[in-house]
């Protein structure tokens, strides 16, 4: 239920402060995303930086890095992942608890990168959880990362939570397990998630009128 | 200053009575001509290069292997320095057929520490078993993987998605895939 905001702010004056529930649990929640600490490639020295004094992460309220899944609110996939390693970062992607976010940050992170036709490098690790924000760059600079984390958190500043649009893991009985890749002969098994990922579009030659016409 | 490849080969020869040596140019500018060894004798060989009074070759610098697909053979190279003598290096080659079963050498780990990583490395992404070696598993690549990545005829996985301007293998995997191909030049002439 929204409130007429002329009221809201002569409440204010008389010292009273008024908030629907929903946006007082979503700027508690984006005021204090704790990330997981854990980096994979050089993108992980530029999140150190953005930590460190110079950038200061603390200034957005995400400065916690713990060292478990179990306490991290946030994942940021920084670097590389290769096929050897992306079963181990599903796994800590499956032992966070939810509510969860994700950051893929840098090149590799979402795409491949420059290992993009490599044998062994994942194509992005999108393909086998869910990313919330995708950072490009080589690496991206701290700036970037903060604008992500500022970006997540307008995002979830958003979150509805009135019955039926609340987020999938209000529900009680979804499983916030997604499927952990085996090693295969080849390649890894299955080589993504096709629940949450499918191959990208190309969208070179669709015009603005055909996107009209659809819509 | 070490001395001249051809006068190390006469050494061996004294040395490992048996052994087939030859000496194998090389073209590039810093020409470093290197001893190829048969299989049998290559360890014999590369102990008295290690024990040799004046080679001295202490140090094992790099292990590598390089698929030759024409000749149906691949090289096995070890670069040999010593840091005592302050020479090297002296390149070492040997040589196993390609066919899995039968490309095995003799592990040189025992001589030199250093090759451990790196015969397996070599193990790993060409497939070149090595006798003797006290490890050998893979190293990069997960344990169940079956491939060689590093083989010439090594066949990726059909994984091809999307590339923005595809070119080269990465263009003609987007044919086979029918995935998006960039207009030739006599099409792109025809466009309106």
């Amino acid at each position: 239920m929204a409130i007429d905001p002329g009221l809201k702010s002569e409440l204010q004056k008389h010292g009273i402060f008024t908030i629907p529930f929903e946006e007082l649990y979503n700027w508690s929640r984006k005021s204090s995303i704790w990330p997981l600490q854990f980096g994979l490639a050089c993108c992980a020295i530029e999140m150190i930086a953005s930590a460190a004094s110079r950038y200061d992460l603390a200034r957005f309220g995400a400065e916690v890095f713990r060292a478990t899944p179990r306490q991290a609110d946030l994942m940021i996939v920084a670097g590389t992942v290769t096929k050897k390693m992306a079963p181990q970062v599903v796994r800590l992607w499956n032992q966070m608890p939810e509510p969860k976010y994700c950051i893929a940050m840098g090149a590799c992170a979402i795409s491949g990168g420059p290992f993009k036709d490599g044998y062994n490098v994942l194509k992005g690790i999108d393909r086998y959880i869910p990313v919330d924000v995708h950072i490009p760059g080589c690496p991206p600079r701290p700036e970037a990362l903060i604008h992500a984390i500022m970006t997540l958190q307008r995002k979830i500043a958003g979150t509805d939570l009135e019955e039926g649009r609340r987020p999938r893991w209000y529900d009680r009985q979804a499983t916030t397990d997604f499927p952990i890749p085996a090693f295969g002969a080849h390649d890894l098994e299955p080589p993504a998630n096709r629940e949450i990922w499918s191959p990208p579009k190309d969208y070179r030659d669709v015009t603005i009128e055909t996107v009209l016409k659809k819509g | 200053m070490m001395e001249a490849v051809e006068k190390i080969k006469e050494q061996v020869l004294a040395a490992v009575p048996g052994a087939s040596v030859e000496i194998i140019p090389s073209t590039p500018a810093a020409a470093q001509p290197a001893l190829l060894v048969d299989r049998d004798h290559v360890f014999a060989v590369a102990k008295f290069l290690k024990e040799d009074d004046r080679l001295q070759m202490d140090f094992c610098s790099c292990v590598t292997a390089v698929d030759y697909l024409a000749g149906n053979y691949i090289e096995v190279v070890y670069h040999l320095y010593s840091v005592a003598r302050r020479h090297g290096p002296l390149v070492l080659k040997v040589r196993a057929p390609r066919e899995p079963a039968d490309c095995r050498v003799p592990s040189l780990t025992p001589l030199w520490r250093g090759c451990e990583f790196q015969e397996r490395e070599a193990y790993d992404l060409f497939g070149v078993t090595f006798t003797g070696h006290p490890d050998l598993r893979r190293i990069l690549m997960w344990d169940e993987f079956t491939d060689f990545p590093m083989r010439k005829d090594y066949e990726p996985p059909r994984d091809y998605e999307w590339e923005p301007t595809p070119h080269d293998t990465t263009l003609e995997r987007a044919r086979e895939v029918g995935g998006v191909v960039p207009p030739t030049a006599l099409e792109e002439a025809k466009k309106p």
